[in-house]
């Protein structure tokens, strides 16, 4: 079985979110850069079918040279190869549509991409990808088993879950239950020195549509100050959630 | 031309979300000049869609689309947008109608928006106003394609009567088999119990709760509320509340009238989830947590004295006003 596993390269959960050149870039000054979280359940699901099915790895992810860290660390949790398409991911389609270019030539039976990446979070790129191939598409997979062609999934819906039973080839929008918290794995001192010696092969991207660009970003309002009630005073919040927030 | 919408049901009634949607989309329609379609699937009843301003439905009944399936569900509204010459489709934001927009999408050639919040920002150049950097930030997005597809924030925009009458006409699709290559084998939902998506009100619970015996505490107060039960990641971590309640960046998104946190210190990660909610309280005994920063009413103090004292309360309040 080949695996495409889709990578976004997005600032760290705690990073300090500001924008630049009037409010019309992200500001990376000082930003740490991880491997989106839902495409790290994702990969460490892939590496369990390469370790107990053999299946072969290869991670790709659209960007610049600076997202090559990134990928050098998939490639040490154990992807077999990577793939970087040298453009700025500018919109959800554009990058589905380099991405579609990578599955039609790389012949991969099953391409995980994270449902929803945590800086633009437009969770779009997986089914998007799906559109454009006309294949399977899961999103908020939480389970995932294959048995040659076929495959067991869970969906997330709301409210509850939903088993499904689907063929090869196929696309997920990958989540937390794929694989637990506790199943991420840290690269260590082999998986690091092999990964600098691993392929990562620079693709140019393919001629796609600008369909939507992002003109401006603003950042929310300041909060105006926490009302506190004392603890003793019980009635006073009951009453400000009815008469003022009118939300009870 | 029409605008066209996906008016989700779910055991043969509307969502929230749908009257929610038709609110938005009239207002959108009126900014353009235009009306609104809704699409609807095995509704036998789609009167009142004509209450939150649509003008027209389209009905589908086919025994093929009885459960959801994505594929599916995109190949109708995208027919049903190209027999009314729709230039503006809009979703919603639950679980299915995520799934299935990016079809729609592609399908249609249209430029997509997810995460939009509040009308359009302009509408030459069509631009919308969105969430983006797990809602500490907002992006302008402008659509540049002839037919645009918008998905609406949950929560964002809100429900609003307009008088009117929606004519029903039948509509009927094609399916293809390779419409349905997910089959769905099982359902499983958690009954009996608000889910954290379609709740007005989520009481969470955090590491300061001390452990999963003291769940009781949330419950209660849940229970008189008639909200959902939730919870921070390192709870879910712990394995003391399934993950299916984590909220936060990695979690459940929580976009609610009312989240009120208890013995949650508020992690940038757990505020970045659940910051879309309109009324935030936090009980905590710290006073320095950070959760207080974000919070509009705040309690210093045990929460296993203020809980119970507070369910109490409330329960009293909730048999006078009901």
């Amino acid at each position: 079985m080949k695996i495409l596993v889709c990578i976004s390269h997005v600032p760290d959960t705690t990073s300090k979110i500001n924008f630049t050149n009037g409010d019309s870039e992200f500001d990376t000054a000082g930003v740490q850069y991880v491997i989106n979280p839902n495409d790290e359940f994702g990969l460490t699901r892939a590496i369990w079918f390469q370790e107990q099915q053999g299946a072969n790895v290869t991670v790709v992810n659209v960007g610049g040279p600076d997202t090559e860290p990134t990928l050098r660390k998939a490639l040490a949790i154990g992807a077999n190869e990577a793939i970087r398409v040298n453009a700025n991911p500018t919109d959800g389609f554009f990058v589905a549509k380099q991405l579609a270019e990578v599955i039609k030539n790389g012949g991969y039976d099953l391409v995980i991409a994270g449902k929803e990446s945590l800086d633009y979070n437009g969770g779009m790129v997986p089914g998007m990808i799906a559109g454009i191939l006309g294949s399977n598409f899961l999103n908020s997979c939480t389970s995932l088993t294959v048995d040659g062609n076929n495959v067991k999934a869970v969906r997330e819906i709301d409210g509850g879950k939903e088993t499904v039973s689907t063929t090869l080839p196929l696309i997920i929008g990958a989540q937390k239950g794929l694989v637990e918290e506790k199943d991420l794995r840290i690269p260590n001192m082999r998986g690091i020195m092999t990964a600098r010696t691993k392929a990562l092969t620079i693709l140019e991207p393919v001629d796609a549509p600008v369909n939507t660009k992002a003109v401006k970003f603003e950042k929310p309002a300041p909060k105006s100050a926490v009302k506190l009630v004392s603890a003793d005073n019980l009635d006073e919040l009951i009453n400000l959630l009815h008469n003022e927030a009118k939300v009870i | 031309m029409s605008i066209l919408i996906y008016a989700e049901s779910a055991e043969g009634k509307f969502k929230k979300v749908a009257f929610e949607l038709a609110s938005y989309a009239k207002k959108v329609a009126e900014s353009l000049g235009t009306t609104v379609t809704a699409l609807t699937v095995n509704i036998s009843d789609v009167s009142e869609l004509g209450k939150y301003g649509v003008d027209k439905v389209l009905k589908v009944n086919n025994d093929k689309l009885a459960g959801f399936t994505a594929k599916a569900y995109a190949d109708v509204i995208k027919q049903a947008a190209e027999k009314e010459g729709t230039k503006v489709v809009l979703l919603s934001s639950t679980t299915d109608s995520i799934y299935l927009s990016s079809l729609v999408a592609v399908a249609l050639n249209a430029g997509f928006a997810s995460n939009v919040v509040g009308l359009p920002v302009s509408t030459s150049p069509f631009q919308v106003k969105r969430n983006a950097f797990s809602n500490k930030a907002f992006n302008i997005t402008q659509i540049d394609t002839d037919v645009k597809v918008l998905g609406l924030a949950k929560n964002s925009y809100g429900i609003f009567e307009s008088a009117g009458a929606a004519a029903a006409e039948d509509f009927n699709p094609t399916l293809g088999d390779n419409d349905f290559g997910i089959k769905v084998d099982s359902v499983e939902k958690v009954t009996g119990k608000v889910s954290i998506a379609d709740a007005d009100i989520v009481v969470s619970g955090g590491r300061g709760l001390k452990g999963p015996e003291n769940w009781g505490l949330v419950e209660n107060l849940a229970e008189v509320l008639g909200a959902a039960t939730a919870c921070s990641k390192p709870v879910s971590d712990l394995g003391w509340r399934p993950h299916s309640e984590h909220v936060g960046q990695t979690g459940k998104p929580v976009a609610t009238n009312l989240y009120i946190a208890i013995g949650i210190s508020g992690a940038i990660q757990h505020i970045a989830g659940i910051n879309s909610s309109k009324v935030k309280v936090v009980i905590n005994n710290d006073p320095e947590a950070p959760f207080f920063k974000v919070a509009d009413y705040g309690i210093v103090g045990d929460a296993f004295e203020i809980v119970p004292q507070l369910t109490e309360k409330l329960k009293a309040f909730k048999a006078q006003h009901s």
